[in-house]
């Protein structure tokens, strides 16, 4: 559950101390001062996690979905305060250069990367598709992506990479 | 006046190993993994950040600015106004020219007195934290008194109106006048006229604009920013009174353009602060400054006249454009001149007249748009050539046959295009890779539209255009290439280093590119007009093509054989047919250094440099040459309901040789995803030039429900002017979609709507006959 100690009276002169709060992204602890309005996604960018993209503030685009418990959310629409000790991964935390994740890898071999700006939240929203569907459908992945706005590439090699990711992850899944 | 093309003209004595393959892009892995550091990811100690205070009326008189509270704000580092600022401008004619001399059309910083559109900054705040900064904006108190304002251009043309600019509100004039018209009309059995209209677009890229700048123990001003053209130095030093050599500009890899970051954004605001406090400046737009802080696309108003033969020969072609060029002018001149040049489409109009104007209102501003002019006569030309068929009761495809431009035939302004104009070739294709047709079920009715085009790359000859690149080699054999050029996410610096691995036998994995910087990297003019390949691509061939030459002496020399006979490939050098005659790339570049052989190269492309069009008739040469395809689509529609769905995609285009094919994909794929939102969902609506759609939750973009899966047929003619004799598709991907959805409605629907985007209520409407 989160926890949220204190609750902001209505108003614009409300005004509601800050509090160090701890945050575990990406198997890291981060620490912070943090004042109740605070986004995750300005907390993430504050400590670094700058792969969390920032491109509407309001949900509309998808740009800085991370990963809350496996699930993707919008971290513009998540206040930082609500998420004290859940697992929060960020695109950047799926994989390394070295170490692609499949997605990761899907992604830059189909060529379904422009500008990059919507792919780590892009990145984030398939995973979360496939951790619930694992041999999605195309109707799935639309659905899936459907929170993620891209204006580069038409999503055309986005579903080719989701599918070539999914079907790299079910055998992996199979060889285990 | 030209030979007809040479498909082996453009090619280098070199077999293509990596050019023409889809190799992994450069800027790929760092951008899957979140590595990327983008414009906005940069910080410094120290650093303050700032806000823009904006109008939000769009005519008014500023009559009073108090920015004392919001300075005694603690944290509030500094407030700028007009009153601080010295009576300098701010430059907005094009960008990147290197000795022309620009329009006289700059613009106020921040409002003096006049506001003109809404969302014309009012002041500047630098802060210690963007808390304070927004803090500081609630507490400036402003008097505005509304001005009288004129909000369409038909409007602002008319005698008496309000004027925005100059003194009648006419920014710009083309006239294109070729054959005899009145003859042209005279021999046509059949005039079809009509009026399309086109809307204001947004460019909505996922980054917003963003930029931190700082002045460094020089005192220059460094500034790191998200921009399509880091040439804006020399406008920003002049808007700031600083020496040419005083700015220098960083780029990033753009989270996207689409003509949307080649005027300046938030450049000299935070040259401005930076420069005021002494101290480093972060600058990032919110989404909704985004939309009220940059140009938009024109709005045009396109009539079209068409004498045309029982036959199907088209005799006589006028046509009236008129294009909203909002508050100030920007490119307006260039856009309307793009749309003149293209009004005809890719047909031989032998009698044509065209008559363009481009009229300031108190809307926002409108610049540079993907297309560019071409884009929305595109959306005209492509409907008129459907209802021409269809008045004169010929099939579409065979009116466009009786009418294609054909290779070595004279376009609009008497150019003949020196490349293979492959149009009819396109067309087939990509409407007959459209297979069966979706049968129609219900309520649903299915359509099919077509559009093909014509479509510049490269900037306009009279520009001068010019572009640099250096290439040079390491002791380990791998490869560096700089330029200026800025990526904003088509792969630009990743098709450099492709063309010099080419080039120089080498591998992928062995180069690395350098680019957009001002000040350290060779200065390769904009990433605009669809140039960049074309311009830089050519500069670093040439610049690897110098290295080359030097290298392959060397080794000829070593291997007592004819240079012809030496052969780079795959980090090896080799002599033809003499399997004991070899050695390694590296090898080879440090027997060079050791010999003091020059192991770099810097050169400088030159696009055909040309006088202005005659501004009489319009005649000339415009551009060095033109990218031709089509696009093909099939819809279903929902009369109930209005929805109209894209339910097939198939784009044919000739680009001439392609350098990546899977980046082409990418051009093609998202320039049909945008057509498709210009076409059916796109739309800022200013209301008495107030934006009604400030948020992406109601400027609705296509998503990934929303599009169908694209097909590209892509076709190499190998006659470009661009390296390798690529031709350019960044532009041309987007210019024939959203007419072809149009084609495609009104062959479902049975009529035609007129103006886009062609949303639900419109559809409806017109299946009722409800005008």
């Amino acid at each position: 559950m989160p926890k949220t100690k204190a609750r902001a009276k209505p108003g614009p002169r409300a005004k509601v101390e800050s509090r160090s709060i701890t945050l575990r992204v990406n198997g890291r602890t981060i620490e912070a001062e943090t004042p109740p309005h605070r986004t995750l996604l300005e907390a993430l960018r504050d400590a670094g996690f700058v792969d969390v993209k920032r491109g509407c503030e309001k949900g509309d685009c998808g740009a800085c979905a991370v990963l809350l418990d496996g699930v993707a959310v919008d971290s513009c629409l998540t206040l930082a305060w609500t998420v004290e000790g859940r697992d929060i991964v960020t695109a950047a935390g799926l994989g390394s250069h070295d170490a692609m994740h499949p997605l990761q890898r899907a992604f830059v071999e189909r060529g379904a990367i422009q500008c990059g700006y919507c792919t780590p939240g892009l990145i984030v929203a398939a995973q979360s598709l496939l951790a619930e569907a694992p041999d999605p459908s195309e109707d799935d992945i639309r659905l899936g992506l459907s929170g993620n706005l891209c204006r580069c590439t038409g999503y055309t090699k986005v579903f080719e990479a989701i599918r070539d990711a999914a079907a790299e992850m079910r055998s992996a899944r199979r060889r285990r | 006046m030209s030979a007809p093309f040479d498909p082996n003209r453009n090619l280098a004595n070199v077999s293509l190993r990596h050019v023409g393959k889809p190799l992994v892009r450069t800027d790929a892995p760092g951008k899957a993994t979140g590595r990327t550091p983008y414009a906005g990811d940069y910080v410094m100690p120290g650093m303050l950040h700032a806000k823009v205070l904006r109008s939000p009326m769009p005519s008014a008189r500023l009559v009073r600015l108090d920015v004392s509270k919001a300075r005694a704000l603690e944290g509030v580092a500094l407030v700028l106004t007009a009153r601080d600022l010295p009576d300098r401008l701010a430059p907005t004619d094009i960008p990147g020219q290197t000795g022309q001399t620009r329009l006289k059309t700059d613009q106020q910083i921040l409002v003096r007195e006049r506001v003109r559109y809404h969302g014309e900054p009012l002041a500047l705040i630098a802060a210690e934290s963007v808390d304070v900064a927004e803090k500081a904006m609630s507490l400036i108190d402003y008097d505005l008194e509304p001005w009288p304002g004129v909000f369409d251009p038909e409007s602002a043309m008319r005698p008496g109106a309000p004027v925005v600019q100059g003194t009648d509100n006419i920014v710009a004039r083309h006239a294109i006048g070729k054959g005899d018209i009145d003859a042209g009309f005279a021999a046509a059995d059949m005039v079809v006229e009509r009026t399309y209209r086109t809307q204001f677009i947004e460019h909505a890229f996922l980054e917003p604009e963003v930029g931190l700048a700082w002045v460094d123990e020089n005192d220059v001003v460094n500034i790191r920013v998200s921009t399509q053209v880091i040439e804006h130095f020399r406008f920003i030093a002049d808007a700031i009174g600083v020496p040419h050599n005083k700015v220098r500009i960083m780029g990033a890899l753009v989270g996207g353009g689409f003509g949307g970051k080649e005027d300046i954004t938030v450049e000299i605001y935070l040259a401005l602060l930076a420069k005021h406090t002494g101290r480093p400046v972060r600058l990032e737009f919110t989404r909704e400054d985004s939309f009220v802080g940059h140009g938009k696309r024109h709005p045009f108003i396109l009539t079209y006249k068409t004498g045309v033969k029982r036959n199907g020969k088209i005799t006589a072609l006028d046509v009236r454009l008129v294009s909203d060029a909002g508050a100030y002018v920007f490119l307006s001149p260039y856009v309307l001149l793009y749309g003149a040049i293209a009004a005809p489409g890719p047909y031989l109009i032998e009698n044509l007249k065209v008559d363009a104007v481009s009229v300031a209102t108190n809307n926002m501003y409108t610049s540079a748009f993907r297309g560019f002019g071409s884009a929305q006569a595109c959306v005209a030309y492509e409907q008129q050539m459907d209802e021409v068929a269809q008045a004169i009761g010929i099939d579409r495809l065979d009116l466009r046959r009786r009418n294609y431009l054909k290779t070595g035939e004279p376009t609009a302004t008497g150019y003949r295009v020196p490349s293979a104009v492959w149009t009819e070739r396109c067309a087939d294709i990509a409407w007959q890779a459209l297979g069966e047709k979706t049968p129609a079920k219900g309520a649903i009715r299915i359509g099919r539209g077509l559009a093909a085009y014509q479509q510049s790359y490269g900037r306009l000859t009279f520009l001068h255009d010019t572009s640099e690149a250096w290439v040079g080699v390491e002791v380990d054999g791998t490869v560096i290439v700089r330029s200026g050029v800025t990526d904003i996410g088509a792969g630009q610096a990743s098709a450099l280093a492709q063309i010099a691995i080419e080039v120089l036998g080498v591998n992928m994995e062995n180069v690395v590119v350098y680019n957009s910087d001002s000040a350290v990297t060779p200065l390769a003019g904009t990433t605009t007009a669809t140039r960049a390949l074309y311009m830089t691509g050519n500069a670093a061939r040439v610049a690897a093509e110098a290295v080359r030459g030097r290298l392959v002496a060397r080794a000829a020399k070593a291997f007592g054989v004819p240079v012809d006979d030496v052969v780079l490939a795959d980090n090896k050098v080799s002599a033809l047919d003499r399997p004991d005659k070899a050695m390694s790339f590296a090898d080879l570049v440090r027997l060079c250094a050791t010999e003091g052989i020059q192991r770099s190269e810097l050169a400088m492309f030159r696009a055909p440099f040309t006088d202005r069009l005659d501004p009489a008739t319009g005649q000339g040469q415009a551009f060095a040459d033109f990218t031709y395809g089509a696009h093909a689509i099939e819809v279903a529609v929902d009369t109930e309901t209005g929805e109209v769905t894209v339910l097939k995609s198939v784009a044919c285009h000739d680009v001439g040789q392609c350098i990546n094919p899977a980046a082409v994909e990418g051009q093609i794929e998202g320039g049909a995803a945008q057509g498709q939102g210009y076409a059916l969902s796109e739309e800022m609506i200013y209301r008495e030039g107030r934006l009604m759609t400030p948020s992406l939750s109601e400027y609705l973009i296509p998503t990934a429900m929303d599009v169908p899966v694209v097909k590209s047929i892509i076709l190499e003619s190998r006659s470009g002017v661009g390296p390798f004799g690529a031709k350019g598709i960044g532009e041309p991907a987007l210019t024939p979609v959203a007419p072809a959805i149009a084609n495609a409605v009104a062959d479902a629907i049975g009529r035609r709507i007129h103006d886009l985007p062609i949303t639900p209520e419109k559809v409806v409407r017109a299946l009722h006959g409800i005008d």
